[in-house]
């Protein structure tokens, strides 16, 4: 017998666009979608489906770290959801040895009017937990999550902040043999970022497997062992984590070419999954005067401006916009998001609108840089991440006025500022003479 | 260590799919978990809290105790109206709630769905569950007017258990085939209220059937006992009021049929669809 622990062999999952009507949201979602796909091939449009992964085969040792990485909808998420049973595939066939937890999210099945103590059961038994088990590290999730005053009170009398560390705390205490972890925990605060991911490194070394999917190339390549790049749903590097992060990024630049000002991935737009709770249907950029952006010098500002149309209905300050600047190669130089960074509560959200973002001065060298957004509900998950979804690129201004067009060569940002010289001359003496 | 744990193989499902009767038993303590949670929060943040469950009953059968006992002067054969409403108020009560409970329950729990994997049979089965304290607290309201009404107890009060079976299985055939439905088709969140308000009538809840069909009506009987409920109904008179409520059998067992047939085909079209239910909730 083959030592492994899940064996993908020619798995796919066929999106039926015709499907199933009556259901007005789907209506809404196929209507979407049939939309989009009218700039796509006559093909697809008449068969009236789409393959959100497709003929994807791979095998996962026991004790293995897989990253997953690829563009939004390159079918990351969609592969996991068939990985934990969740949706079945409409092509061939996963063999899954071990118990198998999924966390696509923190606090499945949370509810409000629940107290703590019943959510931590609640929530347990949904994950997969036994009762004996959750009983018997009771006390250490709540000690985890630092909510044992609270413990009777519903969560939704809890702050944000006790109510993820509490759900975080049920989560962290799931011992599977596989756990399947979507990028929900790649978003929200750098704190509890830092926290799912020093977990889940403790998971990793304590030699269980782990499939990863994150937008957070720094996280996978700390992370894993091994990296999986999809792209259009089908698997085209299987190999190492460095290997598949350099081709992911080589990919992300390719589709950009050369350009001035910025440019927006419009395939990227273009894939959103047609079930995601909010999608954003087009990306502008101006320049401080409102007009169109062409052109940035560094230290320039610009505006974003992030149009959405969403399903559901949300309550003021329960969605989060995030804006991330990173390099060319990935490294992450600025996230801003309305809440908490910014402090700027959205107002309530429905149907359609938009989000403007304004920059004043962006200190940052001439150079090519990527722009992602994200949508999440704080601390609870991610519903949109478009990361690298707009390609910025700054001129190599001389700032300093020396006649030296700043970029990548000098660092990442720049800064106001002078140099003096200053001679000490000893006391009593003369400076010392150049010999 | 992790070989000697048995493989899954998850690959397309085609035709009728069997349901997996030790996966379900393997998820018991969430299905518990569940059904107890739709209880709490049932009656958290209301007032009267689970006092609900013993007014809406009795004002029930007050207020059909008056409409067909005092006003239509139906005939109660020598039985306490009241007792007669209540003993059919039960069965139906039960019905009627987890009807409105279970129909929605799947589509409630979409986020769930579509983020961790477990039977989702266990969603309506749980949402049923939850409504069997209600009816236990109206069996013991029954229990303590009994007396009062000057309604002995009979060794028929054994038997209510059984009925009480009968009584949990069309609910169940109904939730699941309402909340499946219900994913596809959100038609079923008018039609629901609708069952549950008509069927009060149509069913022998104010009254006994027994004294309505009678002369040309007769021959319908067999007809009649299509409804499911109306055999648990006649079980739940026959242990509190005696042999003179005994079920017509012949009846009975068409009500207990029809309610098998429903939830065999319930069960194989929940299966079929199943597999979708996180693609399209």
């Amino acid at each position: 017998m083959e030592d492994y622990c899940i064996s993908i062999r020619g798995v796919g999952k066929r999106f039926n666009l015709r499907e199933s009507g009556g259901h007005d949201t789907l209506r809404d979602q196929i209507a979407g979608l049939a939309k989009r796909l009218l700039g796509k091939s006559r093909a697809q449009r008449e068969s009236g489906e789409f393959w959100a992964v497709k003929d994807v085969s791979f095998d996962v040792k026991p004790g293995d770290v897989v990253g997953i990485v690829g563009h939004n909808g390159a079918g990351k998420s969609t592969l996991l959801k068939l990985l934990s049973q969740i949706s079945e595939p409409s092509a061939g066939e996963i063999r899954v040895r071990g118990r198998i937890a999924s966390l696509l999210e923190v606090g499945t099945g949370f509810h409000p009017e629940l107290s703590g103590r019943e959510n931590i059961f609640l929530n347990g038994a949904i994950l997969g937990m036994t009762k004996a088990e959750i009983r018997s590290k009771f006390d250490e999730i709540v000690a985890f999550a630092e909510v044992e005053k609270f413990l009777d009170t519903p969560v939704k009398r809890y702050s944000s902040g006790m109510y993820v560390r509490l759900a975080f705390a049920v989560a962290a205490n799931l011992e599977p043999e596989i756990l399947v972890v979507d990028e929900v925990l790649a978003v929200g605060d750098i704190q509890f970022q830092k926290r799912c991911l020093g977990k889940m490194a403790d998971v990793a070394k304590s030699g269980r497997t782990i499939l990863f999917v994150s937008h957070n190339l720094a996280a996978v390549q700390k992370l894993c062992t091994r990296g999986i790049l999809l792209k259009s749903g089908s698997l085209v590097y299987d190999g190492s984590t460095e290997e598949c992060i350099t081709r992911y990024l080589a990919s992300v630049k390719e589709a950009q070419g050369e350009l001035t000002g910025y440019a927006v991935n419009q395939p990227l737009l273009d894939s959103q999954s047609p079930d995601a709770p909010i999608r954003v249907t087009c990306l502008e950029m101006f320049d401080l005067e409102g007009a169109p952006l062409h052109h940035m010098d560094v230290n320039d500002g610009f505006r974003i401006r992030i149009h959405y149309e969403c399903t559901g209905d949300y309550a003021k300050g329960a969605v989060s916009v995030l804006l991330q600047i990173r390099t060319h190669l990935g490294q992450e130089l600025v996230r801003l998001s309305t809440m908490p960074v910014s402090g700027y509560e959205i107002d309530h959200l429905a149907r359609v609108g938009y989000v403007d973002l304004t920059i004043d001065s962006l200190p940052l060298v001439g150079g090519r840089y990527l722009l992602g957004v994200h949508f999440y509900r704080p601390h609870v998950e991610a519903m949109l991440i478009l990361s690298d979804v707009v390609t910025l690129e700054v001129a190599p201004t001389d700032v300093y006025g020396s006649g030296i067009g700043m970029d990548q060569n000098q660092g990442v940002i720049v800064a106001n500022h002078k140099w003096h010289h200053h001679v000490i001359v000893p006391k009593g003496g003369t400076p010392p003479a150049n010999l | 260590m992790t070989n000697n744990t048995t493989e899954r193989i998850l690959r397309p499902t085609r035709g009728l799919v069997s349901v997996n009767l030790g996966e379900l038993w393997r998820f018991r303590e969430l299905l518990g978990l569940l059904a107890w949670r739709d209880v709490l929060v049932r009656y958290k943040q209301t007032y009267l809290g689970i006092a609900w469950a013993v007014l809406q009953p009795v004002l029930t059968m007050l207020v059909f105790s008056v409409m067909f006992g005092k006003l239509a002067k139906f005939e109660s054969r020598g039985a306490p109206y009241s007792i007669l409403v209540l003993a059919g108020l039960l069965p139906w009560q039960f019905f009627s709630s987890a009807l409105s409970e279970s129909s929605n329950s799947l589509v409630a729990s979409a986020r769930i769905i579509s983020k961790v994997y477990f039977p989702r049979l266990i969603i309506p089965i749980s949402s049923v569950l939850g409504g069997l304290l209600d009816i236990l607290i109206a069996t013991g309201i029954l229990l303590v007017m009994m007396p009062f009404y000057g309604v002995e107890f009979r060794w028929h009060l054994l038997l209510l258990p059984l009925f009480f079976v009968a009584a949990f299985l069309p609910a169940l055939a109904a939730g699941i085939w309402f909340s499946a439905l219900n994913v596809q088709y959100r038609d079923v969140r008018y039609i629901v209220p609708f069952i549950t308000r008509l069927g009060m009538y149509v069913t022998p809840v104010g009254f006994l059937w027994q004294t309505q069909l009678t002369g040309p009506w007769e021959k319908w009987r067999l007809l009649y006992h299509l409804n499911p409920l109306v055999g648990p109904i006649d079980g739940f008179r026959w242990c509190v009021l005696g042999d003179q409520f005994a079920p017509w059998w012949p009846g009975f067992w068409m009500s207990v049929g029809i309610t098998v047939v429903l939830l065999i085909a319930g069960l194989a079209y929940f299966r079929q669809v199943e597999r979708n239910f996180a693609d399209i909730v």
